[in-house]
């Protein structure tokens, strides 16, 4: 049983180790800051997913058993989407993209392009 | 009743987390975990001013595994593209998405679905909330892309939710 | 087998954490830097828990679990900061 975990481990590890290299090759490969967002928010996310089930299964392996590797890899799945989200406002605010987005089909803008009419919070220029 | 737990299912997402946080299933973690899963939300129920309707939580179940299943092919597709397809040949493309869901809830879950199946991040929502701008990183087909997150994840969401 | 795996994935992670450095000192936006600075908060947490396997322990796992906390919050505040000119309104 335990070699059977210590493979399924060392199999795990290696899965993370690849995914995550993937992931900055991508950010480093990748040519336009659009596409460049891709790789390492998934590449690397499933690339720690599979580190931390690794070390998971590895202590498993030892006998001390413990769980808590999922509250990491559970705040690190929840919390991807909001930063490539944020990223991608970044990039959607500062127009880095050389082809803009369409607008919306159901009509009005982006909510990103959308300026506050309220005086109190003035539009930031520039950037 | 529904004063003093205001949120049932985040009580019970408390009670576990400090479980694991302590790194221990005993009596005490339980009574003390119970304490606080009692206290949070009651004090931060002026945060969450509606619970959100979930009508089918088998259905949920069955989303979390077709999402799962799809992060993993997907992230070895993604892998492909990144490693063997230069950038010429790559097809980035904007996938504005008209949503037929309503609630913010599914419209959350929705988002960072996309983003989580690798291919695809969700970028921004239209001003009115009616239709989501997603960037796809190989897509010589936008269309398809727009169909296959529509019938595989758009109208699930929408029989969970609504 | 699992020293190995070990070897690899520390191998495979440091050399990711090198790439994103680099795309942090050269990455033309400001958008390409924040994105860097998070894969590398990320690799970090990889780096950490590889280092708890390494001598079987699990002390590491707290250090770990800030640093993705910290990471994410900082990463919202520098896109906020990039969008709105400010972080909290």
């Amino acid at each position: 049983m335990t070699e059977y975990l210590e493979i399924a481990a060392a199999i795990s590890l290696f899965i993370g180790g690849f995914f995550t290299l993937v992931g900055s090759i991508g950010l480093l490969k990748v040519d336009t800051p659009m596409s460049r967002l891709h790789a390492p928010t998934k590449a690397s996310t499933l690339g720690v997913g599979a580190l931390l089930l690794g070390s998971m299964l590895a202590a498993f392996a030892r006998g001390e058993g413990s769980l808590h590797q999922v509250l990491i890899l559970a705040f690190l799945f929840v919390t991807a989407p909001i930063t490539a989200n944020f990223i991608a406002k970044v990039h959607l605010h500062g127009r880095t993209s050389q082809k803009s987005p369409p607008p919306p089909p159901t009509g009005g803008q982006w909510a990103t392009y959308d300026t506050p009419q309220d005086e109190t919070r003035k539009p930031v220029e520039g950037n | 009743m529904t004063r003093l737990f205001p949120h049932p299912f985040l009580t019970l997402i408390l009670i576990v987390v400090w479980c694991l946080l302590s790194q221990a299933f005993t009596l005490g973690t339980v009574v003390f975990g119970t304490i606080l899963g009692i206290i949070l939300p009651f004090v931060t129920a002026a945060f969450w001013p509606d619970r959100p309707k979930i009508s089918n939580p088998f259905k949920l179940l069955v989303y979390i595994v077709i999402v799962v299943y799809d992060i993993i092919v997907a992230n070895v597709v993604v892998a492909a593209i990144i490693l063997f397809k230069s950038n010429a040949a790559r097809r980035p493309a904007w996938v504005p998405i008209p949503l037929e869901l309503k609630s913010p809830e599914a419209i959350t879950v929705l988002a960072g679905t996309i983003t989580l199946t690798p291919g695809t991040v969700s970028v921004d929502l239209s001003e009115d909330g009616r239709s989501l701008l997603v960037h796809a990183l190989d897509a010589p087909d936008p269309d398809g892309v727009r169909d296959d997150i529509k019938s595989r994840y758009e109208s699930r969401l929408k029989e969970i939710f609504e | 087998m699992i020293d190995i795996a070990l070897v690899f994935a520390f191998v495979t992670v440091g050399a990711a954490q090198v790439m994103a450095m680099i795309r942090l000192m050269r990455g033309p936006h400001i958008g390409d830097r924040i994105l860097a600075l998070d894969t590398m908060v990320i690799n970090a947490i990889a780096l950490i828990v590889l280092i708890g396997v390494q001598w079987g322990t699990q002390m590491y796992f707290e250090s770990g679990m800030i640093i993705a906390m910290l990471g994410f919050i900082s990463t919202v505040a520098l896109a906020r900061f990039v969008l709105r000119g400010d972080i909290i309104e």
